[in-house]
């Protein structure tokens, strides 16, 4: 395809969640893959082995998830953008290089499909159940971003959103979702290369002699050199100072420790909005991700069509929580329905969020089934009956 | 081919000197078989830019740190799964990888043995002192049976992993063994190493006095280093009562004790061509990479 072509249509295209992920991450200049097949996420690795040697691009089996996200941040550190993809079991054994790959800021992707767990669990049934390891699995204080599409479309948009944000902050993003979402095929519209906003990674131009690769002087997210460039330097999982040493300064240490760990709160406003739906006169909202979230909002027209006054928000970014925009919520409704597939993990998010202005209620599901619309629905209408409660109450 | 000696004691250059002085202990062995390495490089005149350093966690891994290349200090055991891809994103870079006998055949051994399965271009060098340093004088794969470590006090009763002949089975192309009493010879293998194309594994017999050494009563690191001279017989002792090596010789000889031949073997020992994999890999995308 030349330059002078004008006016590429975007392609569409009838495409699983996991196909989605391949193309989204391909739109999105990655480059590199290394996994380890796990169900249900072992599509992406199919399709990046499939896509990638084609685009000059490299795709590696390794011998387990550890190695997986390990090669990845050898890649990233090698210029390239780079992912991985697996499921709750993998993504267990790769918490210790998400933590590193946040330590060392080290920018990378990592999808998570999850399935029913502890454990082996349900390897071909859904969950949501992952979403505290997501954002609390690896050791030490350290940032998280992670974003929960809803829809292959939203796989392939939030994708490319999650490479994009991964390049800006210097530091992993995870893309949460669930067995349902990933096998479920639906209409893309994919835009022609060029015709999406791509972002990469801030990289030195002055001087070797001063190149600081974990100095944010100027408030910015430091440059990060790739390897083999003429910029040598240090990259530890130890603590370290500006330079990448290893440092035992408490003054040092500290304040890395607060712009790391800060740097997903700082840029909150690059994080892909929440679905709003019918909140302006809800008394009764509903709090949902993922594939919960679709059957939430067909619970909450149902309810309308009822005269109950429902609302509907759904975050595609769950980490860093949305805690203003929840209390928001909470101020103007009498109740906030949670609805996920565990036993109650990001309710205690949003009962914390909400300070106690509206009564947090579960409609919790984790039986390797998807929730459906009609759960939710008795949730909001018992939660309707139960009229102007006070307090808070779990489960 | 012996290494070029004379633009080999430039191997300072590839210092950090500012980071000097490093941590570890007096006696141990660890700063020569650095040294063999640096001088290798420095002999075949490689530009440090050109290099990446790649380690996991122990005394050996933090040799990283004091050197002036790219370096990447990773996770426990992990430095070939990190180094793995960086190859890949970067093949024509020499990629090095440093580790201890715990980090790479312990908690690491899954990635080393797959990393010389694909024969990918790195080179390794496990630095096999036959104790946990670091954390203060454990058990590893590499301590001799009926030795004492931290967590040993009665003995150990497990064997020890031979690396060099698990590196072959495993499909390294290139397999040496040296110590660090002779580090000229050591050089030699390094420069060889170097100059492979393939995964290459080269394992440096190194003390540790302060943990080891003190544990088994094995005197200070300039004794310890004497005696790997006496390796030979120490090595026949050992298979003989210790089994620190499997006995390789066969017949009723071994046993009796008269006819053991040292089952340590050094230098390089075992050579092979194999298609190096991110060259494979080149060819077989039709050249698309850039």
């Amino acid at each position: 395809m030349s330059a002078g072509d004008r006016a590429v249509p975007p392609e569409v295209s009838l495409l699983q969640g996991n196909q989605a992920c391949a193309r989204g991450a391909i739109a999105a200049g990655c480059r590199f893959f290394a996994g380890y097949p796990i169900t249900p996420s072992s599509e992406i690795a199919e399709a990046m082995a499939a896509l990638l040697p084609r685009m000059g691009g490299v795709f590696i089996q390794m011998e387990d998830e550890i190695a997986s996200l390990a090669a990845v941040i050898g890649a990233s550190l090698g210029g390239m953008k780079a992912m991985t993809a697996t499921s709750g079991p993998g993504f267990s054994l790769m918490q210790e290089h998400v933590g590193f790959a946040c330590h060392a800021e080290i920018p990378c992707v990592i999808v998570d499909v999850m399935r029913g767990g502890p454990s082996t669990g349900l390897p071909t049934s859904p969950s949501q159940a992952d979403v505290m390891q997501a954002r609390w699995g690896t050791h030490g204080d350290h940032p998280a971003v992670v974003l929960a599409p809803a829809s292959s479309q939203e796989v392939f948009d939030l994708t490319v959103g999650a490479f994009n944000l991964a390049e800006q902050l210097r530091t992993p993003v995870i893309l949460l979702y669930d067995e349902v979402i990933a096998h479920l095929r639906e209409r893309v519209v994919m835009p022609p290369a060029g015709g999406l906003p791509v972002q990469q990674r801030r990289r030195p131009a002055g001087s070797v002699e001063a190149y600081r690769p974990y100095a944010a002087a100027d408030g910015k997210i430091p440059p990060l050199a790739e390897f083999g460039t003429g910029y040598r330097f240090h990259v530890t999982g130890l603590a370290h100072d500006e330079r990448g040493f290893p440092t035992q300064d408490p003054a040092v240490i500290g304040s890395m420790q607060r712009r790391v760990q800060g740097k997903a709160e700082r840029h909150r406003r690059l994080l892909p909005p929440a679905e709003r739906l019918l909140m302006d006169d809800a008394e009764i909202a509903v709090f949902a991700y993922g594939i919960a979230g679709r059957a939430a909002r067909e619970a909450v027209r149902a309810a309308r069509a009822q005269g109950i006054k429902a609302g509907f928000f759904r975050p595609r970014a769950l980490w860093p929580f949305p805690d203003d925009e929840v209390c928001a919520v909470a101020a103007h409704v009498r109740a906030v329905v949670v609805a996920e597939m565990n036993l109650g993990q990001m309710i205690h998010e949003v009962a914390r969020a909400s300070r106690g202005q509206a009564e947090v209620v579960g409609c919790l599901r984790a039986d390797g089934e998807p929730i459906a619309p009609e759960e939710i629905l008795a949730a909001v209408e018992t939660a309707s009956r139960r009229g102007a409660g006070a307090g808070t109450s779990h489960g | 081919m012996p290494a070029d000696h004379r633009t080999a004691s430039e191997y300072r250059r590839y210092l950090r000197q500012e980071m000097m002085p490093h941590i570890l202990c007096p006696g141990c062995g660890h700063g020569i078989v650095l040294g063999a390495l640096l001088r290798a490089l420095a002999g075949r005149g490689v530009d440090p830019d050109q290099v990446a350093m790649v380690a996991g966690i122990g005394c050996s891994s933090r040799l990283v740190g004091y050197v002036d290349f790219c370096t990447l200090h990773t996770t426990h055991g992990r430095a070939p799964a990190f180094a793995t891809g960086l190859k890949l994103a970067r093949p024509e870079l020499a990629v090095i990888v440093l580790t201890g006998d715990g980090d790479g055949l312990a908690i690491g051994g899954n990635h080393l043995i797959h990393a010389a399965r694909r024969n990918i271009g790195l080179l390794c060098v496990l630095f096999n002192n036959q104790v946990y340093g670091m954390t203060g004088g454990q058990l590893a794969p590499t301590t001799p049976s009926f030795q004492r470590t931290a967590t040993t006090p009665y003995g150990n009763l497990e064997p020890a992993f031979d690396a060099c002949r698990l590196l072959t089975a495993a499909g390294a192309t290139f397999v040496a063994r040296g110590m660090t009493l002779a580090p000229v010879p050591l050089q030699d293998i390094m420069a060889q190493a170097l100059a492979h194309k393939g995964f290459a594994f080269v394992e440096v017999l190194t003390e540790c006095p302060e943990y080891y050494g003190r544990y088994n009563r094995l005197g200070t690191g300039a004794e310890m280093l004497l005696a790997q001279g006496r390796l030979p017989e120490a090595v026949a002792d050992r298979l003989a009562r210790k089994t620190f090596l499997p006995v390789r010789e066969e017949g009723a000889g071994a046993a009796a004790g008269g006819q053991v031949r040292p089952g340590l073997a050094f230098g390089i020992l075992h050579r092979e061509e194999r298609p190096e994999l991110t060259e494979a890999l080149r060819a077989a995308s039709g050249g698309a990479r850039g």
